[in-house]
């Protein structure tokens, strides 16, 4: 009776490492494939065709932000620190939209080189904290929103 | 099944004494109250900080409250997934009686917790990226364990054997761990739209002490709704067999 437990033991033991491990292969695998933005680093590195759609992500480049008066078209450029795109997007952004802050644009590259956003989304980051307290940071100088979180995959 | 009540295993011990049926309805029916009443507490705690007494997010504003509630549900989908796990690991190894009975209790209220987290998520995807829904791979993960939830209670409920049944579900509770570690590190290995860890993570926690306060407390209360839930449900499985048990004896002594 004993032996036989211990023997179930090793069995669905070995079983889930196997099952494990079949799994840590596959995602491998599709490494690329589950990413859900390319940085600009990856778009410079010509990683997309023109008018394939996909997905960037990065922050908003300071002072970079157009808008163009009397429709819905703005221009801003996204940055992941090495490289950047110019994207052009015309409908409401979130609220969230503003310079230095993480999005991720869902469009196409032109063929002269800039992105055609078709769906512009505000990336939240991992920080919580009241007003007081981000404008105590930004006072003191310890404010570290914005270079603090690269987008992952920038550079490589 | 009736091996593990009738010989003592002198290194079980405690789970082994557990096995007996009436044991477990005792200690069951002593812990529910006690933790029904901390659940109590805990939600009026946890509600009163969370939607009231504690201050809004620089840039969520009021959104912020939703975390009090999507966040802690997103946690006991998978702890209701590892008792899954951890009981169809017990079921095929040791056939520890129980083991089945907190699988079939478990899982609808870790189907329940995981849809929560799932539409608490669109409700705040929706102001704050802009989208109620991306497939990315933390969602998309989510999603998964959603579906295997479901998976789980259609397969426990799909024989007419109680034993065949119980084993399928044990396997499939157990395979489906493997999507637990995709859940958690999906935002560490890919880029997702959802954010990384702000509790759970190297470090001190990305997250103010005033809004870490309201979030634990829910957590906690979270849990305590977890246990009492499954316990409760486990007591009722465990009657429900043994009338079960009763009555087809009763129709074998009457033919």
């Amino acid at each position: 009776m004993r032996s036989r437990k211990r023997q179930r033991l090793w069995l669905v033991s070995i079983g889930v490492l196997l099952l494990g491990g079949a799994a840590a292969l596959a995602l491998t695998a599709f490494e690329d494939n589950l990413v859900f933005f390319h940085s600009p680093s990856d778009l410079k590195a010509g990683k997309a065709e023109v008018g394939q759609l996909i997905r960037i992500g990065g922050l908003v480049e300071d002072g970079s932000i157009a808008r163009q008066p009397g429709t819905a078209i703005t221009a801003f450029r996204v940055t992941d620190g090495a490289a950047t795109a110019t994207v052009t997007y015309e409908g409401i952004l979130p609220d969230l939209f503003r310079e230095g802050q993480g999005v991720v644009v869902r469009g196409r590259l032109l063929a002269d080189g800039a992105f055609q956003g078709v769906e512009v989304l505000a990336k939240h980051d991992e920080n919580y904290m009241p007003p007081e307290v981000a404008d105590a940071l930004k006072k003191s100088g310890h404010w570290k929103m914005g270079e603090d979180a690269p987008p992952k995959g920038a550079g490589s | 099944m009736a091996d593990a009540t009738a010989t003592a295993n002198p290194s079980g011990g405690f789970w082994h004494r557990l096995a007996n049926p009436a044991r477990f309805q005792r200690l069951a029916g002593w812990l529910t109250p006690w933790l029904a009443a901390a659940a109590v507490g805990l939600f009026a705690a946890g509600l009163y900080f969370g939607l009231y007494a504690s201050p809004i997010d620089y840039q969520q504003k009021d959104n912020v409250r939703i975390m009090y509630v999507h966040v802690p549900a997103a946690w006991l989908a998978m702890m209701s997934y590892s008792t899954l796990a951890i009981a169809g690991f017990v079921l095929l190894v040791w056939r520890h009686p129980l083991a089945d009975v907190a699988g079939v209790a478990a899982a609808p209220v870790g189907a329940a917790f995981t849809f929560l987290a799932l539409v608490t998520g669109a409700i705040w995807g929706q102001p704050t990226w802009g989208t109620w829904w991306v497939w990315d791979a933390r969602l998309t993960s989510v999603l998964i364990l959603f579906f295997l939830f479901l998976g789980y209670i259609a397969l426990r409920n799909a024989f007419d054997e109680p034993e065949r049944a119980a084993k399928a579900a044990a396997i499939l509770g157990l395979v489906g761990a493997v999507n637990l570690p995709i859940i958690k590190f999906s935002v560490d290995w890919w880029n997702t739209l959802h954010q990384p860890a702000s509790v759970t993570r190297l470090g001190t926690p990305a997250i103010d002490p005033a809004m870490l306060r309201p979030l634990m407390l829910m957590a906690g209360a979270y849990m305590c709704l977890f246990t009492v839930l499954v316990l409760v449900r486990m007591r009722l499985e465990l009657t429900r067999r043994r009338i079960d048990a009763l009555q087809s004896a009763r129709a074998g002594a009457i033919e």
